[in-house]
């Protein structure tokens, strides 16, 4: 077993932790780093009788999982707070979501950027209440701001001047140029309420969003901790209805395949309809564990297919052509005037 | 990697792979008397920046559990330098378990004087200048406070001196290779002597913390509790990331311990001050 495979054996099975070798122990949590998985390998080890090196850091694991999740908290307090003005509640999604509902998905689990979702018709507003309050924008370029505002399924990014901290402010869960088109109406009107201003995606909503996220947008790369995030959902809250939401938002594909990669590699509980990988499943698998033990990527070519193909399936091929174009020119221009 | 060591400081262990043997073979030999761990806390990589510059003017990147972004290439006759910036790199964001301070330490009978300041300060030249007459050198990079006790942990890496401090490295010490050309000018790395390295677990109390300024006339000012403080929170690279538990440690050091500002125009004047101040406390 390499590195990234006994991180998944032992997210997987904790206790089959016991008897691995020191050396062995500086991989794994190497490895567990650069997946940004270490704070939940430290939950899920806790308690057991483990080396003491090992215990400290993942006790430094846990601390700073635990400063993550009150930051997190508390810019996720300062956005309500900010568009209270809206009367609508603030949808939190991922990370900030997960622990602000106090599920097991966001036990130790590292939380950059703030992501949340309102309706279209509010965006406008929520962005002038947000800049009333300190956040500013990150992209000063007036293509990129452009691209944002007309393909994009989000805000260009706001930062908040004193904090440093992120918002993403999405008015649907993957591009308006994606083939798959999620129902936004739909997400905004199950999502449950939680106090202070603040709500999350219904339990499927999540699921659905975390899988979208994972196959039908990005590149793969962090595709163990996402996996990680919808095994620990359909652990805690199973899966009643999420078939039927997932075929509502178009995202049957995306959520069949999270399911049969988190069975496969996280032992997920599921019916026998997803318990068998078929061949483009694998190379998913093949894609997500390209690692070594010193957190170094591998398998160059696997990851350029997954990067040109998360590009192609954001948007139709005319369109990437010309944003290429643009992207490439710009490059020249700021290479020229250095 | 291919070529790669293991090396312990304090309490924390290092594994440092490399593309080159060079980087490693002077990690060898410059901390020949650390203990070769089997464990690591932290990983650092030293990477050719592309296929081709592992062979034709190599040049070295330093990445591992945690890099910057932004951070530019050394040449491979730097690759010591890049090594020793992958480790602070890797102790300065990750670490999580000691209240971070940037500032050497130096003990006496297990009391210990923090020297704090920014890069030019001083601290390195002074701490290795005490540790020549008997003080234990702790560290010229971070002192490494536990939140829970208050004690400095040593962390004894080697010294590492620049541009006009070479002059005071002593012929007999173990050192690296002189490096010349380097983002920070000319540095000499010094191993700590071995006294320092064999006592590197055992902590010493703090007792002083001396804000140095190097190359200003000879002059001493106490300093309020409330700026005292706030240097404190700038010197620390790890106050926001702990928290509660960070602004505890903080607010007791500043209440158990005196500080003072240090101004001094030479070595010599800033030895014999920073004595002088420890034979008054």
């Amino acid at each position: 077993m390499n590195a990234v495979e006994r991180l998944i054996d032992l997210l997987r099975a904790p206790e089959r932790s016991t008897a691995i070798p020191l050396d062995v122990w500086t991989e794994i949590l190497t490895v567990a780093r650069a997946e940004t998985l270490l704070g939940t390998l430290a939950y899920r080890l806790d308690g057991l009788t483990l080396p003491a090196v090992v215990v400290a850091v993942l006790a430094d694991a846990k601390a700073e999982a635990e400063q993550v999740r009150r930051t997190a908290l508390w810019e996720a307090n300062r956005i309500a707070h900010a568009l209270a003005p809206l009367g609508h509640p603030v949808i939190l999604l991922k990370g900030t979501a997960f622990v602000a509902a106090g599920l097991a998905a966001g036990r130790g689990r590292g939380i950059g950027d703030c992501d949340i979702l309102l309706p279209q018709s509010l965006l406008d507003r929520a962005e002038a209440l947000l800049i009333d309050a300190g956040w500013g924008w990150l992209k000063s370029d007036l293509y990129d701001d452009l691209y944002y505002r007309r393909w994009m399924h989000e805000l260009p990014p706001l930062v908040h001047v004193e904090r440093g901290h992120m918002v993403d402010v999405h008015h649907t869960i993957l591009p308006p140029t994606a083939r798959p088109t999620p129902d936004p109406e739909a997400l905004i009107a199950d999502a449950e309420m939680l106090a202070g201003g603040l709500a999350t995606l219904c339990h499927s909503d999540m699921i659905v969003h975390a899988a979208a996220h994972l196959f039908a947008d990005g590149e793969l790369s962090g595709g163990l901790r996402n996996l990680w995030d919808i095994h620990a959902l359909v652990e805690e809250r199973g899966m009643a209805g999420l078939a039927e939401r997932a075929r509502h938002h178009g995202l049957s594909n995306a959520v069949g395949r999270a399911l049969r990669l988190s069975h496969a590699l996280y032992g997920t509980a599921v019916p026998n309809t997803w318990q068998t990988l078929n061949a483009t499943d694998r190379l998913y698998r093949w894609r997500m564990t390209a690692r070594d033990g010193w957190g170094r990527e591998r398998r160059w070519l696997t990851r350029m297919g997954f990067y040109i193909r998360s590009h192609a399936i954001r948007m139709p091929l005319p369109l990437l052509v010309r944003h290429l174009w643009i992207k490439w020119r710009k490059g020249k221009a700021a290479g020229v005037s250095e | 990697m291919r070529h790669r060591i293991s090396l312990r400081v304090g309490p924390v262990g290092f594994r440092i792979g490399s593309d080159w043997r060079a980087p490693i073979a002077a990690l060898d030999a410059l901390y020949r008397d650390y203990p070769r761990p089997d464990f690591a806390d932290y990983t650092v990589r030293l990477e050719a920046t592309s296929f081709w510059r592992r062979w034709l003017r190599p040049s070295v990147q330093t990445l591992g559990d945690y890099h910057l972004p932004d951070s530019a290439p050394l040449p491979l006759a730097q690759g010591l330098l890049a090594a020793e910036m992958g480790m602070n790199l890797q102790v300065a964001l990750g670490h999580r378990r000691h209240l971070l301070l940037h500032a050497a330490v130096v003990a006496r009978d297990d009391r210990a004087v923090l020297l704090s300041g920014v890069s030019g300060a001083g601290k390195s030249t002074l701490a290795l200048m005490l540790s020549r007459r008997g003080w234990r050198f702790l560290g010229d990079e971070f002192a490494l406070i536990d939140p829970v006790s208050g004690l400095a942990y040593p962390f004894p890496r080697p010294i590492s001196l620049k541009n006009e401090s070479l002059g005071v490295i002593p012929p007999d010490s173990l050192t690296g290779p002189h490096l010349t050309g380097t983002p920070k000018g000319e540095v000499r790395h010094v191993a700590p002597d071995s006294a320092a390295i064999a006592a590197m677990d055992v902590p010493a109390r703090p007792v002083l913390v001396i804000f140095p300024r190097f190359g200003q006339p000879l002059a001493l000012h106490g300093m309020a509790p409330t700026e005292t403080f706030v240097r404190l929170t700038q010197a620390s690279t790890n106050y926001v990331a702990l928290g509660e538990a960070g602004f505890r440690a903080l607010t007791r050091l500043r209440s158990d311990v005196p500080a003072v500002a240090l101004d001094y125009p030479d070595g010599e004047s800033g030895v014999a001050a920073v004595e002088s101040i420890w034979s008054q406390l």
